[in-house]
């Protein structure tokens, strides 16, 4: 026997030790429990993980948000009822947040139904059609698409305070308007111009993600068919509307459930460019948890937790609309 | 072989137990020091003749960013975990989380010398228990560009000038010369807060509830013109929503500002960065129509209930507090004193410029004529939540979304739920 195949026969055994010492337990296990219940072993390491990291917590935050005070320990904390979510909910018109017991929670809440939708609006229109560009024989591909992702990658708090630099006062921006002759503005002044940066810096942020998983979509599309469709004189936008749209929708749909995600949960980029301002302008749901739960003093973990518990229902609405949709596209 | 396996066997053995022995013996204390001024440096140098004096102890002093002594050791405490003691700056909100070092000090030294200030760390309770050690007091202020009213020609308004007189002189010399803003403030609800008690609010009462009052109406009025009339930029208090902190003290390092009211604290800054590139200087309390009033703040070094060592504990702040060590401390650390001797006194302070010894000794002449109001806001349980509610709703105010009676409305609201929130009624 050669050198190579001892080397060979030792390393498998090394490599099938460990199924030879769970063998005889799982021979055990299937004689014990019958080979039916069998799955439900392979499956306990990952349903003991889910149970302590997602439904624990999730019952936990419903036990704090029906009860009060500031102490962290479950045992602590005097039982409310649904007094933290009458909190939230008392007011006189939804629509105006000006007539509601704890306004900055709907003007958060009206915040997020705005920024989240032209945010991801924007997010997948650019990311989309970076990816196009960067999919094409562009010299320096290989750079731009380095370039395109390399904010991906700068923690959210650099991200804002570069772009604090930027956008303040006497900011690069304003030296560059200033140095052309025009009138330097004021940008997180304004609600408006502040909303439009907000909306400017996460997307410049996490767009570089979601472009190169686009481009990997694209990049499975199939050349054939686009030489098919060549050999066809199928104009540009023909080619793009019909081929790459729906080839790409099952990646566009993870990259839209995603991007929902992600643009649901912003929070450290807008905490430190505008803290929510100018007033209430850019103040979204998770910074109101936020500020509620952990930035003021004494702390209010249960209207913290009654507000996270809605937004998690909103979200869990949203998916079961996502999934409905995605399953009605298959069935089509 | 066996005779050096034996030795060796041996050598480890006893390494073993030393360790063991040692871990036995060995009494860790750990102190956590924000990184502002000289961080912790100091605390640990001191510390050395603690330990030289009490063999076997060990102090461990960690230096940690301000942010995480705001925000991150609340939590700790309340989950009973976190350092052995602290320098903390929210005295009177992390109270029921002190340790009663009374029978570890000297207690009527510490009475003498901290009267006033002991009552900050009992958070409104009814006790006379001593539950730490104030380090440094801090206090409010107005820093001024001599140059640019000396460019401008204006008179530089003398102590006892009204918050107006100062607006009103600070806008002349901006006009003349062009200088961007008349007055800056920083986005804090402490600073806030020494304008309106200046204007007569009250904050809170004898009995610990928030009082919202004509006097806080009328500073907020106040407050909001200066902002429509261009004396204060809107980039502070206009821009940034929330609780979030914010300071623009870059303004008056570039001359951008001709009045910027912030804190002693930035005084070493102003000494390094400033220096002689313009000549600036600290201006006494700008009066309202109530008083001329700042607020004090400061720090303090407290033990914690859950430390295992509470003796120790206690005899290490102790230590810390005597006279040689307090004299070392503020004079390195350039700060104001809080001990009554060292204000009697005073204290040298050797690497000190001359303007910024100056400035010290304007901002410690503030000290007696702090307002009543003003000392029992800063020891209250919920200064925080009044704090907060302020600069979240005065931001609303400035940008429309409230009017000045809405803003008082939910600044009422905001702390009484915080209130009740903490009594764990919601």
């Amino acid at each position: 026997m050669s050198a190579g195949t001892q080397f060979a026969a030792a390393a498998g055994a090394v490599v099938a030790l460990p199924a030879r010492l769970v063998e005889p337990v799982m021979y055990g296990l299937q004689r014990l429990l019958g080979i039916r219940r069998m799955p439900w072993v392979f499956l306990l390491p990952n349903l003991v993980a889910v149970i302590l990291f997602a439904l624990l917590p999730v019952f936990i935050n419903v036990f704090y948000s029906v009860s009060g005070s500031d102490r962290l320990f479950p045992w602590d904390r005097p039982l409310v009822g649904g007094a933290n979510y009458a909190t939230l909910f008392d007011c006189d018109n939804f629509l105006d947040p000006s007539t509601c017991s704890r306004d900055l929670f709907w003007r958060a809440l009206g915040n997020s139904l705005v920024f989240v939708p032209v945010q991801v609006t924007a997010m997948i229109l650019i990311a989309l059609l970076t990816a196009i560009c960067l999919n094409r024989d562009i010299r320096a591909r290989g750079f731009f698409r380095g370039i395109f992702f390399f904010p991906v990658m700068l923690s959210p708090v650099v991200v804002a305070l570069t772009w604090q630099w930027i956008l303040q006062r006497n900011g690069a921006l304003n030296g560059l308007i200033s140095s052309a002759g025009l009138t330097p503005v004021n940008w997180l002044v304004f609600p408006n111009t502040a909303f439009f940066w907000s909306v400017f810096v996460t997307v410049w942020a996490h767009m570089g993600f979601y472009t190169i998983i686009l481009l990997a979509g694209l990049q499975a599309i199939p050349r054939d068919v686009y030489e098919a469709a060549r050999m066809d004189s199928a104009t540009p936008w023909r080619v793009f509307t019909r081929i790459t749209l729906p080839l790409l929708k099952p990646v566009l749909l993870v990259v839209f459930i995603l991007a929902v995600i992600r643009s649901v949960q912003t929070f450290d980029e807008l905490y430190v460019l505008t803290g929510g301002g100018p007033g209430s302008a850019t103040m979204l749901m998770v910074q109101y948890i936020f500020e509620v739960g952990f930035a003021s003093q004494p702390r209010n973990f249960g209207l913290a937790a009654a507000a996270s518990l809605l937004l998690g229902v909103a979200l869990l609405i949203f998916t079961g609309i996502q999934m409905r949709i995605s399953r009605s596209g298959r069935d089509d | 072989m066996k005779r050096g396996m034996m030795t060796a066997t041996g050598a480890l053995a006893l390494m073993v137990a030393a360790a063991a022995l040692t871990g036995v013996q060995a009494q860790e204390i750990r102190l956590l020091a924000g990184d502002t001024g000289t961080g912790g440096a100091l605390f640990e140098e001191m510390a050395k003749s603690f330990e030289e004096a009490n063999p076997g102890v060990d102090v461990v002093v960690e230096e940690v960013s301000y942010q995480t002594i705001v925000e991150s050791l609340p939590v700790q405490l309340e989950a009973g975990e976190g350092p052995d003691i602290a320098i903390i700056t929210d005295l009177g909100g992390l109270s029921r989380f002190y340790l009663d070092i009374t029978d570890y000090v000297d207690a009527d030294y510490f009475e003498k010398e901290w009267g006033q200030t002991l009552a900050w760390l009992r958070g409104g309770r009814d006790t006379d228990a001593i539950f730490g050690m104030p380090t440094t007091l801090t206090v409010n202020g107005a820093y001024v560009n001599l140059t640019l009213f000396e460019q401008a020609g204006v008179p530089v308004p003398e102590e006892g000038a009204t918050w107006q007189e100062w607006a009103e002189a600070t806008r002349q010399v901006a006009e003349a010369t062009g200088t961007d803003f008349a007055m800056e403030m920083d986005r804090s609800g402490h600073r806030f807060a020494s304008l309106a008690i200046s204007y007569g609010a009250e904050l809170v009462d004898e009995e610990g509830k928030p009082v919202v009052d004509d006097g806080l109406r009328a500073a907020i009025e106040q407050f909001v013109e200066w902002h429509e009339n261009g004396t204060m930029p809107m980039d502070l208090w206009g821009a940034v929503g929330g609780s979030t902190h914010r300071e623009l003290f870059s303004d008056f390092l570039n001359a951008n500002v001709v009045l910027y009211f912030g804190g002693s604290w930035t005084l070493a800054q102003m000494d390094t960065e400033v220096g002689d590139l313009f000549d600036w200087a600290v201006m006494p309390a700008p009066c309202g129509p109530s008083s001329c009033t700042v607020m004090p703040g400061g720090g303090a070094m407290t033990a914690f209930a859950h430390t295992e060592h509470p003796e120790l504990a206690g005899k290490l702040i102790n230590h810390f507090a005597q006279p040689e060590n307090l004299d070392f401390y503020i004079s390195n650390e350039v700060e104001i004193p809080s001990a009554a001797s060292q204000i009697a006194n005073g204290v040298e302070y050797p690497d000190a410029s001359e303007r910024t010894k100056e400035a010290l000794a304007t901002f410690t002449a503030q000290i007696p004529k702090m307002a009543d109001a003003a000392y029992r806001f800063q020891g209250w349980r919920y200064q925080r939540a009044m704090m907060n509610a302020l600069t979240t709703r005065i931001s609303q105010v400035l940008n429309n979304e409230l009017d000045v009676d809405g803003a008082l409305e939910r600044i009422e609201e905001d702390v009484n739920l915080a209130i009740e929130a903490a009594e764990g009624q919601s």
